[in-house]
């Protein structure tokens, strides 16, 4: 049958048959890298159509529809015309970190995707501290915006910069505790036993009233961390033009608009990974005849549509609620959202201790 | 613990709110075909609909007996902020050999008109009221000045 599980393996085998194994290594190296460009274009162009389209809906307007049918190939016009435009440097900024700035922020989304499981036995690298590598890379990404920020030579450039550190380093605290909490139920850091560990349910599921707080506590700090509305104040167009990438134009800012959507897919590929098992179909306990249906549908569609649904679900609330003040996202962190999931991981861990999951 | 109950309590209200807006938007997203309001104006132009309040220009109403009810009082001319509204006056001579005023000519300058209507409100006899044309462009700033009375129209009978 057809799934990535095979192609991987017979282009794996084939490659090992026929060159060195060192060379057959580089080899793959270079088509893993082709495979992630290629994803981050895709990403981009259907985010980007996909958040248009659905603001659109949610505010009662069309959306994008002249380009193609129904507007399908809105971003691709987009995209060529961001290609082509001239990419400038403005005269006073810190010339080398100015241009460094996207790529750093590039760099690190594509590092994240690593030991991220697209679908059954499909993954570019089964790191056994996957989770802790993936929260700990992802906190790079502000060193970029804070170097896009500074090297701007712009006090709004600047101050969404700084607000972005601000927020980055105070969320990732709760997002770390809520990513702890299915650690603790799984007792391991690699992707594919926390998949392999919800064969029987969804942690979601399983898990009871602690593990849903957890998720939801997961979903509203990885929106702070992505620097999205109602979290946005990074960018926050109204007050700051456009925050950091303010003095961006051309390639350079399509790199930085490109980061967002692909750290928002990454995070939701995250939290599908953790509380929804990743490419596991949905499964009941020892409902066999529903569990075998439920195998029928590939594991990669399993995956991309548990993902899709998240990112709907984080559209739906930045197209919802209006921006907040920087005092009122500390205050929602450090009074709110941190105290919660110190408590909910007590919780869960007791849950897990006497083993009252299922 | 009374402060922890505020706590609570502002938690929950908070989740509480946010559902609430959250399931309006969503309500939009799954009926976006039957609650949009977008008009697609090029496209729609045969069935465009107007609010009946939309104004457009100013115009002249006439009879199928090319009469109109504007008995030149100057009313809107005087109402008008910007100088839009000129009106010439002539005299008619009654039956009776009386001289009696009336119009001549309404001269309309649409270029200055800001569509505030508070012509068709000074109007004591209802003779002028809002269009719903509103694609005024020309290449000619000439023809933007109109004359509202239409030729050989005359006052209609009983209209003081």
């Amino acid at each position: 049958m057809w799934s990535f599980e095979n192609i991987s393996q017979s282009v794996d085998t084939w490659l090992y048959d026929t060159f060195s194994p060192t060379t057959a290594m580089l080899i793959e190296f270079l088509i893993i890298a082709i495979c992630v460009i290629g994803l981050f274009a895709i990403l981009g162009l259907v985010l980007i159509l996909m958040e248009r389209k659905v603001s659109a809906w949610m505010q009662v307007r069309l959306g994008p529809n002249r380009v193609g049918p129904g507007g399908m190939f809105q971003t691709v016009a987009d995209t060529l015309k961001l290609i082509v435009k001239e990419g400038m440097t403005p005269n006073n900024v810190d010339r080398f970190l100015f241009n460094l700035a996207p790529f750093i922020v590039m760099i690190v989304a594509m590092v994240i995707l690593a030991p991220i499981m697209f679908a059954k036995n499909f993954q570019i690298w089964d790191i056994n501290i996957g989770i802790l590598f993936i929260t700990a890379v992802s906190s790079v990404s502000v060193i970029g915006i804070l170097m896009a920020g500074w090297a701007s030579n712009n006090k709004y450039s600047l101050l969404g910069a700084m607000r972005s550190g601000a927020q980055i380093v105070s969320y990732e605290l709760s997002a770390g505790l809520s990513v702890l909490s299915i650690v603790v139920l799984t007792g391991s850091l690699k992707i594919s036993d926390i998949i392999n560990s919800q064969q029987n349910g969804w942690w979601i599921f399983k898990g009871h009233i602690p593990v849903i707080i957890a998720f939801v506590i997961f979903i509203i700090a990885v929106t702070a961390e992505t620097n999205r509305a109602p979290f946005d104040l990074a960018e926050a167009e109204s007050e700051l033009t456009a925050g950091f990438h303010t003095e961006y134009s051309g390639m350079k800012f399509a790199l930085f608009f490109l980061a967002e959507y692909v750290n928002v897919f990454i995070v939701c590929a995250i939290g599908a990974t953790l509380f929804l098992g990743g490419w596991m179909p949905l499964h009941f306990g020892t409902a066999n005849k529903f569990n075998e249906v439920m195998d029928y549908i590939p594991s990669s569609l399993w995956f991309f549509g548990k993902t899709f649904f998240l990112i709907f679900i984080i559209m739906w609330f930045r197209w919802t609620f209006p921006r907040l003040r920087i005092d009122q996202l500390l205050n929602l962190e450090w009074k709110y959202l941190l105290p919660i999931s110190m408590f909910n991981l007590l919780l869960v861990t007791v849950i897990a201790i006497l083993k009252w999951h299922f | 613990m009374a402060f922890l109950r505020d706590y609570i309590k502002d938690v929950f209200g908070a989740v509480r709110s946010s559902l609430k807006g959250m399931r309006l938007t969503g309500y939009y997203a799954l009926h976006h075909k039957k609650e949009k309001i977008t008009q697609q104006y090029p496209d729609n132009r045969d069935e465009l609909v107007l609010p009946e309040r939309f104004r457009g220009e100013v115009v002249m109403l006439h009879d199928e007996n090319n009469e109109h009810a504007c008995t030149g009082c100057t009313a809107c001319e005087l109402a008008c902020p910007n100088g839009t509204i000129k009106i010439i006056t002539k005299f008619d001579i009654t039956p009776e050999g009386k001289k009696k005023k009336a119009l001549d000519t309404f001269v309309y300058h649409l270029e200055l008109c800001t569509m505030c209507n508070l012509c068709i409100v000074a109007c004591p006899t209802d003779a002028i009221k809002m269009a719903q044309t509103f694609e005024h462009s020309v290449f000619d700033r000439n023809k933007l000045t109109k004359v509202l009375n239409k030729p050989g129209s005359k006052i209609r009978e009983g209209i003081e």
